[in-house]
């Protein structure tokens, strides 16, 4: 034990990293895009920055893709094996790329809130002060938004390839802080968007703190910060001890509040909830990939050896977040609240693809993260869209009905909600066919058994949404449903056709997750 | 486990010396409150007024006090750059005129936005 | 065993059978208001092309030679993950064509129909969207060479038969049966998406062939597993016990819906399920008796039902359930049953559309009222109708020669073979059949006149009595017709295999008690109802009242999953608000105490959120360690 930390420590070799900066391209473009956005709030004049913000975004946004794509079939280590790029890895980044092209449209709408975009005229007014209403009647636009996004987004990039404790760390404190504030900026409802912010804030840092916890102890374990490394060590020290227990566990505790798994979940309500519903959408899309790409790399290449001690943990926590997500969710009134346990139950559901530990469960995964994710884009952007005089009209009663004055919106949202139901022919069926599936070769036939009947209340959840937008009266005082600009329509027509297409001809993106392969070692 | 040994004996040496002062000043020490005194202490500055009937929460202090620390953290890493700066070479070079590009940015963000101004 | 050969000759156009109704429902529901004037007949032509096509396909296939009436045809590849695959391919054979060949033919009458009965909807033109996609599924449905293509058929029916049923959104009582059929489905899906895993995971396979042909190799407790996932599967879809609750209220929806898709297609699926899946069910006596159970339960319950509704609809809803009781109890009997099963549901589907149609036509009359103590003495008013809701009638109860009598009969033969006691309760049940039928007859047909002021029956239309007219005649040649000229045992047998044995007492004195014990349920009903029927329903007594409130389903259901779900979810909600310092600190005086120390350093519920997670994470690292114990 002491032998192999005091060899590490006291090793005075120094090699320089090679870095391949081709290889990393997409995350540079993104990152250099986000410093390039701060330049722009610092010298452009205020009229100009908007249209400028959106060429940055959209256009690194796309050229990443492009990078992406182009590295197709690469894999390899790099930055002395900090980073591992490899196929799951960029599905997973170009995933994250694209769900963020249709996130950014949904937060460049302005068409559907009358006093301008979804975020404050100025986050640091006092809500309801005079201030707050002079900026917003003058039409300021908050737009730091953008380079924040774009800061996140990098983070994204990099969490679902960092093959480094250090890196993922880093990787998830860049991801998460512009998203804590970008959750504070709602423009309607600040109070309740500012305290969403700082609950988030402070959960965040204090599952930050178990991560680096877990990081020092893995660390002390095997003298190293590589996952490479720290896998040999377990693999070359059949007899556990201690430290590795809890610093698997501590590790875990990190990532799993990511995606919000019970018992780690709390904050996900309120936030989703409080938040602007565009930065609803993105976070609740590209963080669950982002993050659920970490935990996947995590368990498979680090803790692989070790999966006897952690499966009994991840049973545990699955049952608890399927069952506590899909519950709770029956007695939520309000859409995004509602929505966002609805996403608690999907990621128990996802994580029996990390229980699996087979390729079939990591190539499941990564199919039902991006099924999901699109899914959820949608949901939430036909939320941005039924409005009444005080903003998003979020109460389910106020749904009721929608199918009569609005029926192609009520339509969208049902594919929506069946694919979150797991219906055949949408992409919900087949990524939890294909995770289920990897689970009983696993041998966790109970495990699907539970996730079926979480599955069965959640689907009561969603029913009980279709049959109020379709068949119910609608209220004395019905929403509006606003017609959105381009952004958003496109948005949503993106959702759907990746939710039907997805479950009718799943075969291409099985084909390329397959192509893939799994994590490098 | 001996290489932990000092880590505890520190830990507990420092446990110690803690509560030894704290305890030592609560006995010796003259108890005279006043005003100043009873106030929640807020790092040398005003206790902050309560947000309410409008009144600001004044944040000018934090937010130098975080921009101190922000560039206060860039010296830090060139500290071991400066000592390792002959085996980084080029590369070491490059990447630190990078970091340092980046901060400054940042810097030409908060002063155009006019956050270095006190008032 | 049976040959089969890929799709060529008149079958090469197999897809187009799902193709014409798919089409009409993507012209009517995505062509918008420009289709409404002629959107209806668009749709009832998608139906019948569909039905003249499979009477050619029924011709070519009776060319062939019995064991070379298999017919895939490859479409394309669908899914294949790791070692997973499924094709989207159509098989045909003995078993689809009669399927086939039900939901075309009952499926073009109902639309013929439905011109008529919904010529006053402003949404007809959506209402024949739906019917043509109902159709649509329920061909895929048969069709399906594998399990996970029929289970897209079986949502797929599942989606149509919801959008049928809260067709008439105005109602309220239809947003709660909508919601009721959907919750109820996805309990039956949970047995499908279970099955159909376990089906892949034992066979490396969910094509029928390749399963089938290696069914004898499982164990046999997987077998009763896989067997009892899709016997809930069938529950769920056909409205078995305990499942049956939502197909009352299914009523709600028009009733050409109600004709077609509950009574003579989807909820015989789950009978279409355990039929084409006997292979499965032959290797497990456990499932298979269960199945019998089940049956024989759900045969009582809907004959209770059916007989204490006063609403019409109502009572032949628990009519069908009876009757699909019958089926399923045919099809646990296996290969001695299944034969049956499937020709019950043939002569059932034809029968019982006759009946709803009818019973339509009654309703369209008298101001969609459907309250049989306010109906009587219609016969003189809508003599088709009369005349063709008696030969139904008497095809249900099994008077022969009307088609129910040959199908029901061979039921209860098949039952007697396989247990005295399952033979009883099938012939008991027959009785109250005759009891309910004659019931629903008399109430409406005869006695006095106890209408409304404002009511004056009619009859309906030609675009209406027409089919009555065809399903009337069908009702009484259907059975003969099948049974002599069509030789359904011989027919079916490469499929599901046939086999009889002896009674110990002859079939013609099993028959003459059956029709005896008809004929006492029917003199009743005549004693009861025949002279006088009080405008307002008797209390009745313990049974009559549990009958007429469907056995308190509702309050059933609600008992057992509806409250507790609720209820768990708000004290849920409750403990994610408040209750984690209590729960957490009742594990341990040390978090107690940090619990208030960390209240007076934070505000909010941020605290206790954070305390939940240092109990999730303490969870965590307990679990961990714990697992590395012993």
């Amino acid at each position: 034990m002491s032998g192999v930390l005091s060899a590490s420590v006291v090793a005075d070799t120094f090699t320089l990293p090679t870095i391949d900066y081709g290889a990393l391209a997409p995350v540079l473009i993104v990152a250099a895009a986000a410093v390039i956005g701060v330049l722009v709030e610092a010298f452009a004049p205020r009229g100009a920055r908007r249209p400028l913000q959106l060429v940055l975004v959209f256009g690194s946004l796309i050229a990443a893709f492009v990078a992406v794509v182009m590295h197709a079939g690469i894999r390899q280590l790099d930055g002395g094996g900090a980073v591992a790029i490899d196929g799951p890895g960029l599905v997973l980044q170009g995933a994250v790329l694209l769900i963020s092209i249709v996130g950014a449209m949904l937060m460049a709408e302005r068409m559907v809130d009358p006093a301008g975009d979804a975020f404050a005229a100025r986050a640091s007014t006092l809500p309801g002060s005079e201030d707050e209403r002079q900026f917003s009647s003058r039409g300021f636009l908050q737009t730091e938004i953008w380079p924040l996004m774009l800061f996140a987004v990098t983070g994204m990039l990099l969490f679902p390839i960092a093959n480094d404790l250090l890196l993922l760390f880093v990787a998830l404190e860049v991801m998460s802080l512009p998203l804590y504030l970008l959750v504070g900026m709602a423009r309607r409802r600040r109070l309740l968007s500012q305290e969403a912010a700082l609950k988030y804030f402070i959960l965040g840092s204090f599952s930050s703190a178990f991560f680096l916890f877990g990081s020092a102890l893995l660390y002390g374990y095997s003298g190293s910060i590589k996952f490479g490394k720290i896998a040999e060590a377990i693999a070359g020290n059949p007899g556990q001890n201690m430290l590795i227990l809890v610093g698997v566990g501590m590790v875990a505790v990190g990532l799993l509040f990511k995606i919000g798994a019970a018992p780690f979940h709390q904050w996900t309500p309120d936030v989703y909830q409080g938040a602007p519903t565009p930065v609803t959408a993105f976070m609740a899309a590209a963080v669950k990939v982002a993050a659920f790409g970490a935990i996947l790399r995590v368990f498979y290449v680090i803790f692989g050896g070790l999966r006897w001690d952690w499966q009994p943990m991840l049973w545990v926590i699955a049952i608890l977040t399927m069952l506590i997500g899909a519950i709770v969710a029956v007695t939520q009134t309000d859409v995004k609240r509602m929505l966002a346990y609805s996403s608690i139950a999907q990621a128990g559901f996802i994580l029996l693809g990390v229980i699996a530990a087979n390729p079939a469960g990591l190539r499941g995964a990564i199919f039902y993260l991006v099924a999901y994710a699109f899914t959820t884009l949608g949901t939430f952007a036909v939320v941005t869209l039924v409005r009444d005089s005080t903003g998003e009209a979020t109460h389910l009663s106020k749904w009721a009905g929608l199918a009569k004055t609005s029926p192609l919106t009520a339509t969208v949202f049902a594919i929506f909600l069946l694919s979150l139901a797991g219906i055949p022919l949408t992409s919900g069926f087949i990524g939890k066919f294909a995770v289920f599936t990897a689970a009983i070769e696993a041998g966790a036939m109970p495990l699907v058994i539970v996730a079926l009947f979480a599955s069965l209340i959640a689907a009561f959840v969603y029913g009980r949404v279709i049959v109020l937008m379709f068949f119910a009266d609608p209220p004395a005082d019905p929403p509006a449903v606003v017609v959105p600009s381009a952004f958003t329509t496109l948005a949503i027509a993106i959702s759907v056709a990746v939710t039907v297409v997805l479950g009718i001809i799943p075969q291409p993106f099985l084909t390329l997750l397959e192509q893939a392969g799994v994590f490098i070692r | 486990m001996n290489v932990y040994a000092p880590i505890l004996v520190l830990l507990a040496l420092g446990a110690a010396f803690a509560i030894f002062s704290v305890t030592l000043t609560s006995f010796t020490g003259p108890k005279r409150y006043n005003r100043a005194k009873r106030d929640a202490y807020e790092c040398g500055i005003d206790p902050t007024p309560q947000p309410v009937g409008g009144g600001h929460f004044p944040v000018k202090y934090y937010l130098t006090a975080m921009l101190f620390i922000v560039f206060d953290i860039e010296i830090v890493f060139l500290y071991p750059w400066a000592v390792a700066f002959d085996k980084l070479a080029l590369f070491g070079l490059i990447e630190m005129l990078i970091f340092i590009g980046t901060v400054l940015v940042v810097y030409a963000y908060v002063w155009r936005r006019r956050g270095l101004e006190w008032e | 065993m049976e040959v089969t050969t890929a799709a060529g000759g008149a079958f090469a156009y197999l897809w187009l059978l799902i193709g014409f109704p798919l089409a009409g429902a993507a012209i009517l529901l995505f062509g918008g208001k420009r289709t409404n004037r002629w959107g209806h007949y668009v749709g009832t032509l998608a139906v019948v092309a569909s039905a003249a096509y499979a009477v050619i396909l029924l011709l070519a296939l009776m060319g062939r030679s019995p064991e070379e009436r298999t017919v895939v045809q490859h479409i394309a590849d669908w899914i294949f993950i790791n070692k997973f695959s499924a094709s989207i391919a159509l098989q045909l054979d003995q078993l689809s064509m009669v399927f086939v060949l039900l939901i075309t033919i009952v499926g073009s009458l109902i639309h013929v129909y439905s011109i008529g009965y919904m010529k006053d909807d402003p949404d007809r033109r959506r209402f024949f969207g739906f019917l043509n996609l109902f159709v649509a599924a329920m061909l895929l449905l048969v069709l399906a060479d594998n399990y996970l293509l029929l289970y897209a058929g079986w949502e797929g029916v599942g989606l149509a038969s919801f959008l049928l049923i809260g067709f008439w959104q105005h109602k309220n009582s239809a947003a709660a049966a909508a919601k009721k059929a959907f919750v109820m489905n996805r309990i039956g899906d949970v047995g499908m998406s279970l099955g159909i895993m376990l089906i892949f995971v034992t066979f490396g396979s969910v094509t029928f062939s390749t399963v089938f042909d290696q069914a004898g190799e499982a164990s046999d407790t997987t077998m009763t597993w896989i067997g009892l996932l899709l016997l809930l599967a069938a529950c769920g879809k056909s409205a078995q016990f305990p499942l049956q609750a939502w197909l009352l209220d299914a009523m709600e929806g028009p009733t050409p819906v109600s004709a077609l898709i509950h009574a003579a297609t989807m909820v015989t699926a789950g009978v279409y399920l355990i039929v084409r899946s006997g292979p499965i069910f032959d290797q497990t006596i456990v499932a298979s008796t269960v199945v019998v159970i089940i049956g024989t339960i759900t045969m009582f319950l809907g004959a209770f039902i059916g007989s204490a509704k006063d609403e019409i609809k109502k009572a032949l809803a628990g009519s069908t359930m009876s009757q699909i009781g019958y089926m399923i109890l045919a099809a646990g009997l296996g290969p001695v049953g299944y034969v049956f099963a499937i020709f019950h549901l043939l002569t059932h589907g034809v029968f019982k559309a006759n009946l709803f149609l009818g019973a339509g036509s009654v309703m369209h009359g008298m101001k969609n009222r459907e309250n049989m103590r306010r109906y009587g003495a219609l016969r003189a008013a809508m003599i088709v109708t009369w005349l063709s809701f008696m030969a139904a009638t008497f095809a249900i109860m099994g008077i022969p020669p009307f088609s129910g009598f040959w199908s029901k009969d061979d039921i209860i033969h098949a039952a007697f073979e396989h247990n005295i006691i399952i033979g009883i309760c099938a012939i008991l049940a027959a009785g109250f059949t005759g009891f309910y039928m004659t019931r629903m007859l008399v109430m409406t047909f005869f006695g006095k006149a106890r209408w409304e002021d404002d009511q004056h029956p009619h009859e309906s239309p030609p675009v209406m009595t027409i089919p009555l007219i065809i399903l009337g005649i069908g009702s009484i040649f259907t059975g003969i017709g099948l049974l002599f000229w069509g030789n359904i045992e011989t027919w079916l047998e490469p499929v599901t295999g046939f086999e009889t044995r002896e009674l110990a007492i002859p079939a013609i004195v099993l028959e003459g008690i059956t029709l005896l014990v008809v004929l006492v349920g029917a003199a009743v009903a005549i004693a009861m109802y025949r002279r006088s029927v009080a405008v307002e329903a008797p209390k009745g007594n313990v049974l009559v009242r549990a009958a007429r409130n469907s056995m308190y389903d509702d309050a059933i259901n609600d008992t057992i999953a509806v409250r507790p779900t609720y209820w768990l979810s708000r004290s849920l909600v409750w403990a994610d608000r408040s209750v984690i310092d209590g729960i957490v600190g009742g594990s341990a005086a040390f978090v107690g105490g940090l619990s208030g120390r960390m209240r007076r350093l934070q505000s909010g519920f941020a605290r206790s959120y954070a305390l939940a997670m240092l109990g999730g994470a303490i969870l965590v690292v307990v679990v961990m360690l714990l697992v590395r114990l012993p």
